[in-house]
């Protein structure tokens, strides 16, 4: 069986197809589109034109409250006059589920969420990891065809996101529903997800494997957006070369065999903990980043800033670019790695 | 940082202004209590002798009951309409959407004495006949707002992505509004309802132009001081109608959480 979120047009074309079961990631900046897209998968805005199926059924037209989707709010929107036992067990109430049977399943979705025990507290006298848990019981709990996820990370510190992003993987694996996941944050996306589509102004630039998108970003949007990008033309072909495959040769270093090299100047060395960043400005003018793990203790490089180097790699790390552009006057190097 | 007396004079200042507005509402409290009929002070004696003459005044009796009825009928009129024209305001967005909403509001902000010639006009001109009913529109004019009001604020703070959230869990319409929007709304309505009686049980002023032979409180009040005779049993029926009126504003204040300051409008 195939689920299928056909032609969409709501800021832009978008045809879409999520596997039952995926871990699915709309990865975008703000204003790309993929809250839209969650809304209308989810029944609170209409596409003005197109269709949008649920496990084959057309559902285009059918109110959300009729829809077997549900959906983590990007605010939990927790109902703040009932307790976490009666937020989730909302959706199986309205539905008529008896009573026994009701508490049997919160019970369960408790424990999933671990927070086992808090069923009489309200949501003000929860943390906000410990609301974001019942936002996400509340959801599964009605065992939908497809859990949507609004950027439910966004308000928790960075521990505690990284915490949760292995928890919700679990949780998928454990429940096995489809995960439509939206978020701007690309190391969550390329964590979690089994496929990740990147989407900008209104349309999909690609849907790959996070190693797809990684590796072989399709677009020079795609290569910026997600992770630091080194953009070069070399005889009319451009290229995306990620920094941790750059190598950085002092003199007297040799490259390997078939690597290109060029030489340039190390105008900035950067130490962030588990790696160094290399800012380097090659003799033909590209300013491009390198990236070394401090596999052992960290060598005292700042020594070396304006010293004259070499940068070498090997052609099948480069990926070219499948539409090459007009030059639009953006920098080469993108950086949009969150440090929050 | 102030000083030590700017922050005296500061407080001696805020004492003599509280002393200015609760004096003379004490004064009617221990006047109601006093022995003899002419107010002068010091009260000769105490005595409970006006209150059970007052409890057995038939004029006053009447005049309550007429008040508590048209308070009654006006709040339920002005929480029917008042709430729906709340929803109806904030669930949908139309062309001059912020004019309907000023002219909701408008009533509380007019002069009563306006409001009061006016309705005098319409009753007179279509040749309906003045008594409770007449009271009771007048009042529903201004109890319509508080409630609208009340209801409207709450509306406002109440996050948008819980009903989306019960719609998503599978709630239709009428479930949603009766699990999520109305609990969320609930001490709203009842802080409108109390306001809005409040404001009817010591009407004037509308009252005067849409009342026909029958007195309502406050006009019984007033005729008597008008008149100059029963002056102690006002005071009894006047430290009544403060109580009456305090206590649903202090419940009201407490459910919204606002402080006192709904009751401004009723200063006019």
């Amino acid at each position: 069986m195939r689920k299928s979120y056909g032609h969409v047009v709501a800021v832009a074309g978008v045809d879409l197809t999520v596997e039952e079961g995926e871990f699915f990631t709309l990865l975008g900046p703000s204003g790309s589109g993929k809250t839209t897209l969650l809304r209308l998968i989810a029944g609170f805005e209409r596409p003005d034109a197109g269709r949008i199926e649920l496990g084959g059924r057309d559902v285009t037209s059918v109110p959300p409250h009729l829809r077997e989707t549900n959906t983590v709010f990007q605010d939990y929107a927790l109902f703040p006059h009932m307790t976490v036992g009666d937020n989730i067990g909302y959706g199986l109430r309205v539905k008529g589920v008896a009573r026994g049977e009701r508490s049997k399943r919160i019970e369960r979705a408790l424990r999933m969420v671990r927070l086992v025990g808090l069923d009489r507290r309200r949501p003000s006298q929860l943390s906000g990891g410990q609301r974001q848990r019942v936002a996400l019981a509340r959801a599964v709990v009605n065992e939908p065809e497809v859990l949507l996820l609004d950027e439910p990370l966004g308000a928790l510190d960075l521990k505690l996101r990284q915490e949760m992003q292995l928890e919700l993987k679990r949780i998928q694996k454990e429940v096995g529903i489809t995960f439509v996941y939206v978020t701007h944050d690309q190391e969550e996306a390329l964590t979690m997800s089994d496929r990740v589509a990147v989407m900008s102004n209104g349309r999909i630039e690609q849907i790959g494997l996070p190693v797809d998108v990684y590796e072989r970003p399709a677009t020079e949007f795609v290569a910026g957006f997600i992770g630091i990008s080194n953009l070069l033309t070399r005889d009319g072909i451009r290229f995306v070369i990620r920094p941790e495959k750059l190598h950085m040769l002092l003199e007297g270093d040799t490259a390997e065999r078939g690597m290109t090299v060029e030489p340039g100047v190390l105008e900035q060395v950067i130490y962030v903990g588990q790696s160094t960043r290399y800012n380097v400005r090659l003799d033909r003018g590209e300013h491009l980043v390198a990236v070394r793990q401090n596999t052992e203790a960290a060598d005292e490089s700042h020594e070396l800033e304006g010293r004259r180097i070499r940068l070498a790699w090997a052609s099948d790390h480069t990926y070219v670019l499948d539409q090459p552009q007009p030059p639009d006057g953006e920098p080469a190097t993108a950086d949009n790695s969150k440090e929050r | 940082m102030e000083g030590f007396w700017t922050k005296l004079a500061l407080r001696f200042w805020a004492a003599l202004i509280l002393l200015f507005l609760f004096i003379p509402i004490l004064l009617i409290f221990f006047y109601a209590f006093n022995t003899s009929n002419i107010e002068s002070w010091p009260i000769p004696g105490l005595t409970l002798n006006w209150f059970y003459a007052t409890w057995d005044d038939p004029s006053v009796r009447s005049a309550l009951l007429l008040s508590v009825q048209a308070g009654l009928v006006a709040t339920a009129l002005a929480l029917v309409l008042g709430s729906f024209a709340a929803f109806a305001i904030h669930r949908s967005a139309f062309f001059g959407r912020d004019a309907v909403s000023l002219l909701f509001i408008l009533p509380l902000a007019l002069p009563g004495i306006i409001t009061g010639i006016a309705l005098n006009a319409a009753f007179s001109f279509s040749g309906v006949t003045f008594s409770i009913w007449t009271i009771i529109v007048g009042h529903a004019t201004f109890c319509i707002v508080v409630v609208y009001n009340n209801v409207l604020a709450r509306l406002r703070r109440t996050q948008g992505s819980l009903i989306e959230a019960a719609a998503d869990l599978g709630a239709n319409g009428f479930q949603t509004f009766r699990d999520i929007t109305l609990p969320l709304i609930s001490t709203a309505v009842v802080a409108g309802a109390m306001l809005a009686f409040a404001l009817s049980f010591d009407e004037v002023i509308v009252t005067t132009f849409t009342a026909g032979a029958q007195s309502t409180l406050p006009i019984w009040i007033f005729g008597q001081i008008r008149h100059g005779i029963l002056l102690p049993e006002v005071n009894v029926v006047v430290s009544f109608v403060i109580l009456v009126t305090v206590i649903p504003v202090l419940v009201a204040a407490r459910l919204t959480g606002t402080g006192g300051a709904a009751r401004v409008p009723a200063a006019r």
